[in-house]
Parts: structure tokens; C-alpha cells; sequence
């Protein structure tokens, strides 16, 4: 039977749409499936690595612009954003690793959390290149309905859980994990940890832009505010992570799941959707006291409890 | 012959000289114990010659090639692997993948990696507790884990730092008998140790240090009637 679970999963979720799902699930079944994709890429970082980034946004917008840009500057088509993305945001990863990757700990999590803003502060007032607050939109939308939007999310997100599952079983993700336990037990250990800890963040920051670049193609119009928001962006990926199990495979997907649906919900009432910041917060809060592994990271310790079944991470 | 020659190394921090002139080598072959009073600088030593520190002066030397510039990934790589004082297991890993991790360095992939892994697990005795995690060792399990994570690189040389800390009187026979078998093998050990019983036991040299300089150097023998080394561990028999 859970042998069979990864298939019957994806066998629903590709005939979801075929049911006449109305615009609006669509359209939250495609945030559903975007948003595990960037909480999967910040796993890899911050989960198994341990380098706990807030600023995601930063991967997220410079993907969304890297397509943006191409049909703003050159009129090409923005679907080319998904593959351009890669290199882009491999070198931006790079360049980002090198100032913020010396730092550890606390000290790393302020220095993404200040390079997200710095990103969104550029993109603001850069305005010859990247159009500034009035943002990009793309005018000729390649699908009005959902469903193939659907379908390239949900082909980018399997991509990117089996890229993260190959990974993390290999001798990266065994030195992945080293680092994130103890850093220098693992350099004596004859552990690179500079350039292993690069590797991580270059393949987070390369799905998380490829997301963006999705992002770009999917809602037609980006500004500064939008992609390279902290708490829209930065927050929600840690949070999606940590509400669905830090450093296991199907976590990002229950978080999103779960943190896109509430947001909606909390959205939706119009008593509740001013707050629905406070009510974020408290949702952390409680998930860190009560479940410090997330759902998936504490589900599997409450089956050994009662022998149901062996440890599916 | 001498594996790892320690040449003049000073290391201050600031003001605080940690380390001044100490200068011995390490035969191949030879079990070395480094003993001290508290604070003398047995473990910035031994992160001088690991690559954490870089020393203020002087160098050091593994089969002739200076590695004090070189950082402790790529010293581990060119043969020194090492234990610490305070134990530190990978936590969240399991016993074997634990040991995985560090196979790596010599393994071509996954299946060699495990290979090597469960063959140091076996010889330091672990291999019944591969499963756990390894934070629920007990400290005389983490304390081998640590071992035997260091060998699976594959070490010429063992830096053992203080591995008998803390284990009753079973286990430290036991432990005596790996680092033995560990000898066997052709690996050459220095080590941290307190219990003077296990030093001189297992030593074929040993030397001392205080306040961060080599007091003195010789067999377990001489260095128990070395007046220098009585006094710094009982102190001046005139000011007593």
C-alpha cells in the first residue's frame, strides 16, 4: 500500500482538474503546487543543510524577473524565463553564498533576510530596467483557463521533489546533513563545507527562481512588492516548511497545502483578513511547542509509537 | 621514521599565548600520549594540527609536506582524522549514516560507502546499534561512534582527544583494546588522555605540557620520575 501511495497521489492530482474544478480552485490548487515547489527548494537549504534562510524572495522575484525582463527588453516569449532562470539564478546563488555563506547560524538567517530587501529595494528604483513599482505585465496571455497552467506547475513540483529525493539520498545529502548537525565535526570529518553548503543554496535558489519564473507566466503581472515580499514570500515558504516537516520529503507539500488553504479561508472572512499575519504567527507558534518536526516529521514519530508501520522518510 | 613533525608552533589568542615553541614529531607506527594540567593547550594543539587554528608561528609537517596552511577537510583528506573532547555525533543521524558520511571521503558510492561504514562499525563494535539514532547513545557509544567515524576516513594518523573521558572502568578496558587493534592496523595515534593509568598503559611516548610549553618528552617511564612534570601536577614542593 505505501509503495503505491507516491502513484495514487499523483494519479489524482493529475486528473484533479478534469473533475470542472470552478477558476478560483484552480487557481489554488496552482498556489497548492507552486508554493510546496519553493518550500521543497527552501528545504534543501534550510532543512537538510541547516542554513536557515528568510530571504527566498529574493530567489523568488529574481526568477520572476529573469522572465519578466526577457519579453519586457527583448519580446520574447516569458515561458523562456523557466530555463533562463537556471543559469541566472545560479549565478546570483553564487554570488549571494559568497557574502552570506561566511556568516553562521542566526547570523546567516539576518544576512538573507537583509540581501531579500536588498533585492526588493533594487528592483524598486532600478526603473529604466526593470520598470520600477508600475511592475511588468505580460499583455497577451497564453491560456485563459487554468488547467495548462496546472499542468506545467505540477510538472515543475514532480521535478523538483524528485531532483530534492535524488539529492538527498546521495553523498550530498549525507553531507548536507553532516553540516547541518555540526558543522565542524563535518569539515574534520574531510567535509568541504564551504562548497557543499554553496551547492545547497545554488539548487535552492535555481527552483526557487524557476517558480518565480512560473509565477511571471501564471498571474501576467509582477512588481517589486509582489515577488520579492518578505512576508507574502520569505515567510510563507518557512513557514509551509515548518508547518509540514522540516528535512522531509512530503513536508513543503502538507504545509502548502495546509497554508494555502487557511490563508484563503482567513482571506475570504472579511472579519478575519486583516489578521491573518497574527494569525499566521500563532499558527508558528504553536507548531514549534507542540510540533517541533511539522506534521509529516511528527506523524512518522507518532506511528513507531503505535507500530503501524516503518519510517517512510 | 616521523609522520607528523610539530616545528616551533606558538598560537596566541590576543594576549594569551595558548602555545609556545612546542616542537616534537610523531613516529610512524607509535602510540603518542600528549598529557597536561587543565589548560596547558593539549586541544589547541591538536586543532593546530587538525587545520582549525592556523598556528602564529612555526609549522607543521605530515610526511614531509607542511599542512598548517591547509583546512581541516583537506587534512583529513591527506590522512589525519580526530576525535573531540566533547563528543559530537552527527545527532539526527542514525549510528550507520553517521558513519556513512564520513566514509564517503574514500568511498567511490553509496554501496562502498556502506560497505566501508558497517566494516569500521564492526570493528570498533558497533555494528549491533547501527540503526539507532545517535543521539540516544549512551556517552561510552558516542564516545566509540566518534572513533569509529574517524576511521572510516581512513586515517593515517588518529587524533584522539580525551576518548576515556567519563567511561566506567569496562569500558575504558574495552576502548584500550580497539585503540590497540587500531595500532595494529598500521595507523599511528596521538592522544589526549587524563586517566594516567590509560596513558601510561597504552603510550610509547609521551609528552607533557604546560602552560602552553612541552615540559617534557620521553617514555611513560621517565616522564613518571620527571621532577618538572611532578611539579606542574602537584605543584612546587617548596610554596606546598
Amino acid at each position: 500500500m505505501k509503495k503505491f501511495l507516491p502513484l495514487i497521489i499523483l494519479a489524482v492530482l493529475f486528473v484533479l482538474p478534469l473533475i470542472g474544478l470552478s477558476s478560483y480552485m484552480m487557481h489554488i490548487l496552482v498556489l497548492v503546487v507552486m508554493y510546496s515547489m519553493i518550500g521543497m527548494a527552501w528545504n534543501l537549504l534550510g532543512g537538510y543543510c541547516g542554513q536557515v534562510s528568510f530571504g527566498h524572495a529574493a530567489f523568488f522575484g529574481m526568477g520572476a524577473y529573469s522572465a519578466g525582463l526577457l519579453y519586457h527588453h527583448l519580446g520574447l516569449s516569458a515561458w523562456w524565463g523557466l530555463l533562463i532562470s537556471v543559469p541566472v539564478l545560479t549565478v546570483f546563488s553564487l554570488m549571494i553564498g559568497f557574502i552570506c555563506l561566511r556568516l553562521r547560524g542566526p547570523y546567516f538567517a539576518l544576512a538573507t533576510l537583509a540581501m531579500g530587501e536588498v533585492f526588493r529595494v533594487t528592483a524598486e528604483n532600478l526603473v529604466k530596467f526593470t520598470g520600477g513599482d508600475v511592475g511588468i505585465l505580460i499583455r497577451e496571455r497564453t491560456w485563459v483557463v487554468k488547467t495548462w497552467y496546472y499542468y506545467i506547475i505540477l510538472l515543475l513540483g514532480i521535478g523538483a521533489f524528485l531532483l530534492v529525493k535524488k539529492v538527498i539520498e546521495s553523498k550530498w545529502g549525507y553531507y548536507f546533513v553532516s553540516i547541518r548537525e555540526d558543522q565542524d565535526a563535518a569539515s574534520s570529518l574531510g567535509i568541504n563545507t564551504t562548497l557543499y553548503k554553496t551547492i545547497a543554496l545554488c539548487l535552492s535558489g535555481a527552483l526557487t527562481g524557476v517558480a518565480g519564473a512560473f509565477y511571471m507566466n501564471y498571474m501576467g503581472y509582477i512588481d517589486p512588492k509582489i515577488v520579492f515580499a518578505l512576508h507574502d514570500i520569505s515567510i510563507v515558504t518557512i513557514m509551509v516548511v515548518m508547518v509540514g516537516g522540516v528535512a522531509t520529503y512530503w513536508g513543503p507539500t502538507v504545509g502548502a497545502i495546509i497554508m494555502v488553504f487557511l490563508a484563503e479561508l482567513i482571506r475570504s472572512n472579511p472579519s478575519l483578513g486583516v489578521a491573518h499575519q497574527t494569525l499566521f504567527g500563532i499558527l508558528l507558534i504553536i507548531i514549534i511547542i507542540f510540533l517541533p518536526n511539522g506534521i509529516v516529521g511528527d506523524f512518522t514519530k507518532l506511528r513507531k509509537l503505535f507500530r503501524l508501520g516503518g519510517t517512510p522518510t | 621514521m616521523s609522520l607528523l613533525e610539530i616545528r616551533e608552533v606558538s598560537k596566541r589568542f590576543g594576549g594569551l599565548t595558548a602555545l609556545s615553541n612546542v616542537s616534537y614529531s610523531v613516529h610512524q607506527g607509535e602510540i603518542l600520549g600528549l598529557i597536561g594540567p587543565n589548560g596547558a593547550g593539549k586541544t589547541t594543539l591538536f586543532n593546530v594540527v587538525n587545520g582549525f587554528y592556523p598556528p602564529s608561528k612555526g609549522e607543521v609537517l605530515f610526511k614531509g609536506e607542511r599542512i598548517s596552511h591547509l583546512q581541516p577537510y583537506q587534512i583529513c583528506k591527506f590522512g589525519i582524522g580526530r576525535t573531540f573532547q566533547v563528543v559530537r555525533p552527527l545527532q539526527r543521524m542514525t549510528v550507520l549514516d553517521n558513519v556513512i558520511a564520513s566514509a564517503f571521503l574514500r568511498a567511490k558510492n553509496k554501496e562502498d560507502a556502506k560497505e566501508m561504514a558497517l566494516e569500521a562499525l564492526r570493528f570498533t563494535g558497533l555494528y549491533e546499534d547501527k540503526d539507532l539514532i545517535s543521539k540516544g547513545l549512551p556517552l561510552g557509544k558516542r564516545k566509540k561512534l566518534e572513533i569509529t567515524r574517524a576511521l572510516a576516513t581512513k586515517p593515517e594518523m588518529l587524533l584522539l582527544d580525551e576518548s576515556f573521558a567519563g567511561l566506567n572502568p569496562s569500558e575504558q578496558n574495552e576502548l584500550i583494546d580497539i585503540i590497540r587493534q587500531i595500532r595494529a592496523k598500521g595507523i599511528t595515534i596521538m592522544i589526549i588522555e587524563h586517566h594516567m593509568k590509560v596513558i601510561m598503559s597504552l603510550s610509547d611516548r609521551v609528552v607533557v605540557l604546560n602552560y602552553g610549553q612541552k615540559i617534557a618528552e620521553g617514555t611513560p617511564k621517565e616522564i613518571g620520575s620527571n621532577p618538572l612534570v611532578i611539579e606542574a601536577y602537584l605543584g612546587d614542593a617548596e610554596s606546598a
